[in-house]
């Protein structure tokens, strides 16, 4: 039972890894309609920004408001220089454009910080949890952190008037555009958003799995799969998804299948499910006209 | 007539070497020495292309300190993304198009599996490859191919033997990474313990995609083993190292040699979790404070500050890097001026109590024609919070 | 919103000027092999069965709008196909082909049966999943006897039939040439016609296209089998030519680059498959030249460029720019004093 809980315990804390990398991925599919193949590498480098800051001697908390600053910007200057132009080409071309981002990222960072792990500190302390001995600090505070973001997020579409504006750009840019929403800033300021969750994914993931260039190779798969599962314009959804990828996943390798072929089966169980509910489970079936 | 002229050329032939005593194979003249390598630069593997960048530096020291008597390194090293598919292709325009006199140092397993036969059809020298599969030791059906690690096997049975010995009731645990380098060490350990493999109560295995391996790591703490063998690449070592510690388990913990950079794993998993790993080393560890003494590692010291700056100075690639050129340099001295590619197979096969500068001092590489393991022993070492403490005597796993 | 554009599939008609390039190129082709090093050779032998996967993964993709970020899994299994069955029961090269392209017909067809019900981004996922699982299938403990596990399986390179004066490298190139300009002669004649206009109408309009009578299931399940038999069939000559397979040679990013090159081709086009090709072998090596230091950096650098100068692929741009040279031409002879 013991063991059991462990585990438990264990793919809950997976799960709010994936979780925090999905809320991303919806955050720039919300506003753009593009899934951000470069969403995890972005993530990795904005967290080699902010382990360069920590090094400086910054504060923690410092850096990590800092990080989103300069991850927001970045990411509304990749939307205006980089996406901006193939923004009319076909969505393939817009999808190898975040293949090129992504190895441009990825092999930069090997590059300018080489690929040796670093520690990345966590802001909630090490050790385990006082009174549960399942869970790490960290892998409790991370989880808050996911779910202060889902609430914000929810917040901010719904109660904020720039929220709404980007909901309207995104759904209807003609309309948006008529009524005055200034459609291509809503765009960028998509991008920075989503910018800076990856990296707030990125921070909270780096002290569990240490920071290298590849850090995010993994865990983008499971996230894009947790984002469809829960239906990826629901970021309520990619936070569920993330959770019950990360359980399924270290129960079925721990208790089922074994390990060899845990990846398998865990995506073939996603895609089982999709079968069923093509929207995701949270998703909304998107009705066209003919 | 015919037979007159062919006795002339045969006598030629045979005196010629004795007047000129220059014999040259491809990619060799009076000015250089050509030599290949594949390496993954690019692609999932791209954490290793440090060794190709620090061989290159390694060979501009040669090079400006006057090369190999006399004779320029002209060191091609390309990028194969750990394809094996492009390394074929690579390998090919190595041969074919740059006429490299050999191939030195290309880097992974399955990699080198797809040239195997290519290179030892073509004759030419696949030298000190950088993997630890055992298939490269076989000098009776592939001559021409000699790998440098340590075999993944030899040192998992060396494991064996110790386990056998200090604890012949122990119940086993096995972590290892699901792909040529894990398995073979899981085959190791087996035919280590041979009868008593019935040991090994838990085996589990990871992907090189999976974030993390802790819930491996509770699966093994689970099966109630008192000691536990990670055959991990670094990353993943180190988070089952930080994760066997956070759960306050301790078993004796045997750790692949692969992973046992104190700087770039036991740092990161934390000196106080890693205080008590055992490991079978071959390399000296640059952060040991110990190793400053040695003269090969000033000298180490010196060539990392002028040479391959900007490069990490804990990481253990550069020393792993350093070992391997410099073994390639003294082959091509012993070559002298017979410099063609059975001469280099000659030389590499006859290496004998060789101590590398930055090995630890004892271990020396032995090598015949009939053997082509270049590290036959390795020293144990235990980590007592600083660094690598060897202890015991050499051990041999044939 | 589609994840694919509504390109209109290029042009297909027999004309005297096509039919002219294409026995232009195809006798350069076939030429190649005695100027070119052995090596060379070799490289361009690797070109050629990349056209011929891309070739497969188009007409899923540009012609037929379904997604696939999968096809390295074909790749490998008609590669395994041929392994397998060359390394065990001894059957010959050639052999070997029609047993991986209609091995992967079948797992295509089976594998399109569900991708009916996945539209754009949960395609993508799907078969991206499948791309992400062949490593670990092919590693599986229980298929080991078979798939040669971690290691692999090596196996021998065919020679040339007795009698003809080749090398090695030049037969296969000839050999993978033959294959090639087959199947590319039974892609055009299946996209220029009735299935051709099909699967653009499936992509384009499934409603209206089912509402006229074609039979939307069958077509798209069908696409995906083709689509699979041509990158199966790739898949078994690249086995031949690099003479090893092993699970690290079928990893994710293969897929993608199989994408890439569609793309950067031409979606839609039957001759973009060619340039992609070209692109899959050649672009790495040169970012490899240009640094060691981020050699990806090089390549993600360049494709960016690629993909803002032609957004729609090489094929597509090509015939523009030469009606744009045309036409330059034509506007200043005209503007002389003798017009």
């Amino acid at each position: 039972m013991e063991a059991f809980l462990h585990q438990l315990v264990s793919g809950l804390a997976a799960g709010g890894i994936y979780a925090s990398l999905a809320l991303a991925l919806v955050m720039i599919y919300q506003s753009t309609h593009h899934i951000n193949f470069a969403q995890g590498e972005m993530a990795m480098f904005s967290t080699y920004l902010a382990w360069t800051l920590l090094q400086a001697g910054l504060p923690y908390w410092v850096a990590f408001a800092a990080t989103l600053g300069i991850s927001c910007a970045a990411g509304m200057l990749i939307e205006r220089v980089l996406i901006r132009p193939v923004e009319k080409a076909p969505v393939l071309t817009v999808v190898i454009t975040f293949i090129a981002l992504l190895v441009i990222f990825n092999s930069v960072a090997g590059w300018v910080f080489t690929h040796t792990v670093k520690v990345f500190p966590s802001p909630f302390g090490a050790g385990l949890l006082p009174r549960n001995p399942f869970m790490s600090p960290h892998e409790f505070g991370s989880i808050v952190v996911t779910l202060a973001v889902l609430v914000l997020l929810y917040a901010f579409f719904r109660f904020t008037p720039l929220g709404l504006a980007m909901r309207a750009a995104a759904l209807n840019p003609v309309s948006a555009r008529l009524s005055g929403i200034r459609v291509g800033r809503m765009l960028a300021l998509g991008w920075g958003l989503a910018a800076a969750i990856g990296a707030v994914a990125g921070m909270m993931v780096a002290p569990v799995v240490y920071l290298d260039p590849n850090m995010m190779a993994g865990i983008l798969l499971y996230a894009f799969a947790a984002a469809l599962l829960g239906g990826i314009d629901n970021p309520l959804g990619a936070v569920v998804g993330g959770f019950v990828v990360g359980v399924v996943e270290n129960l079925m390798g721990a208790y089922v299948i074994g390990t060899e072929l845990k990846l398998t089966v865990a995506l073939v169980l996603i895609l089982g499910v999709l079968l069923f509910k093509p929207a995701g489970l949270f998703g909304r079936a998107v009705v066209t006209r003919v | 007539m015919i037979r007159i002229l062919a006795l002339a050329v045969a006598a030629l032939a045979t005196a010629l070497p004795a007047h000129a005593q220059k014999k040259y194979g491809p990619g060799v003249s009076d000015a250089e020495i050509r030599i290949g390598q594949t390496m993954p630069y690019s692609g999932p593997a791209s954490a290793y292309g440090v060794i190709g960048k620090s061989q290159k530096a390694f060979f501009d020291m040669v090079n400006e300190q006057g090369g190999i008597n006399g004779r320029k390194i002209n060191f091609i090293s390309l990028d194969d993304g750990y394809n094996p598919a492009r390394t074929v292709e690579q390998t090919r325009r190595l041969v074919e198009q740059e006429n490299v006199l050999l191939l030195f140092q290309s880097l992974g397993t399955p990699t080198n599996s797809a040239i195997h036969k290519y290179v030892n059809a073509r004759k030419v020298p696949h030298v000190l490859i950088a993997t630890g599969a055992s298939k490269w030791a076989d000098p009776k059906n592939y001559p021409w191919t000699m790998g440098f690690n340590p075999s993944y096997q030899v040192e998992a049975r060396i494991y064996a033997q110790h386990i056998l010995k200090t604890a012949p009731n122990a119940k086993i645990a096995v972590l290892y990474q699901n792909d040529d380098f894990g398995k073979d060490y899981v085959v190791g350990l087996k035919s280590g313990l041979g009868a008593k493999a019935s040991m090994i109560v838990r085996e589990v295995s990871y992907e090189v995609s999976d974030p993390t391996v802790d819930s491996q790591v509770v699966d093994l703490r689970g099966s109630g083993a008192d000691v536990l063998l990670t055959f991990a690449t670094p990353k993943f070592a180190a988070q089952a190292i930080r994760k066997v510690g956070d759960l306050g388990w301790k078993p004796t913990h045997y750790l692949t040699v692969v992973s046992a950079s104190v700087g770039a794993v036991l740092q990161p998993a934390g000196l106080d979790k890693a205080t008590g790993l055992i490991t079978a080393l071959y390399l000296v560890d640059p952060t040991d404070p110990e190793a400053s003494k040695l003269a090969g590692m000033k000298a180490w010291g010196e060539w990392m500050q002028k040479y391959n700056k900007g490069a990490d100075p804990n990481d253990q690639f550069h020393v792993n890097a350093y070992a391997a050129a410099w073994l390639l340099t003294e082959i091509l001295k012993a070559c002298g001026d017979d410099l063609t590619r059975e001469n280099v197979m000659k030389q590499a096969a006859s290496l004998k109590d060789v101590q590398i500068p930055v090995v630890i001092p004892g271990i020396r590489v032995n090598t015949t024609a009939s053997d082509f393991a270049t590290f036959g022993e390795m020293q144990l070492g235990r980590f007592d919070g600083k660094r690598w403490v060897p202890f015991g005597e050499l051990l041999s796993g044939r | 919103m589609p994840l694919l554009p509504k390109i209109a599939p290029a042009p297909l008609e027999p004309t005297l000027g096509r039919a002219a390039m294409v026995v232009l190129l195809l006798a350069v082709l076939c030429v190649l092999p005695f100027v070119l090093s052995d090596y060379r050779t070799f490289q361009l032998t690797q070109a050629v069965i990349y056209a011929v996967v891309l070739l497969g993964l188009n007409i899923l993709t540009g012609y037929n709008g379904q997604i696939s970020l999968g096809h390295g899994a074909f790749f490998a299994i008609g590669a395994y196909t041929a392994a397998i069955l060359m390394d065990r029961w001894g059957v010959p090269y050639w052999a070997t082909l029609p047993a991986a392209g209609a091995v992967c017909f079948c797992f295509g067809f089976a594998f399109g049966l569900p991708a009916l019900r996945l539209q754009g981004h949960y395609l993508a996922l799907a078969t991206f999943a499948l791309a992400v699982a062949t490593p670990q299938i092919l590693k599986y403990r229980k298929l080991e006897d078979f798939t040669g596990g971690v290691q692999g399986i090596v196996i021998m390179k065919p020679d040339a039939p007795a009698g003809l004066p080749l090398s090695q490298d030049q037969w296969l190139y000839l050999f993978t040439l033959a294959v090639a300009a087959l199947l590319f002669l039974a892609a055009w004649n299946l996209l220029r016609g009735r299935v051709g206009r099909a699967l653009v109408a499936l992509r384009d309009h499934p409603l209206a296209a089912e509402s006229m009578g074609i039979n939307g299931s069958l077509y798209k399940t069908t696409a995906f089998g083709v689509s699979a038999l041509y990158t199966g069939v790739g898949g078994a000559l690249g086995a031949i030519a690099v003479q090893f397979v092993a699970p690290d040679s079928f990893l994710p990013f293969l897929s993608i680059s199989f994408l890439v090159g569609i793309t950067v081709g031409g979606l839609a086009t039957v001759s973009g498959a060619l340039w992609g090709a070209l692109f899959i072998v050649y672009l790495p090596n040169w970012a490899d030249e240009i640094s060691k230091s981020a050699p990806w950096a090089i390549y993600g650098a360049i494709l960016l460029v690629l993909v803002y100068l032609m957004p729609g692929g090489v094929a597509w741009m090509l015939p523009r720019a030469w009606a744009l040279v045309l036409r330059r031409i034509r506007s200043r002879g005209g503007a002389g004093p003798g017009a």
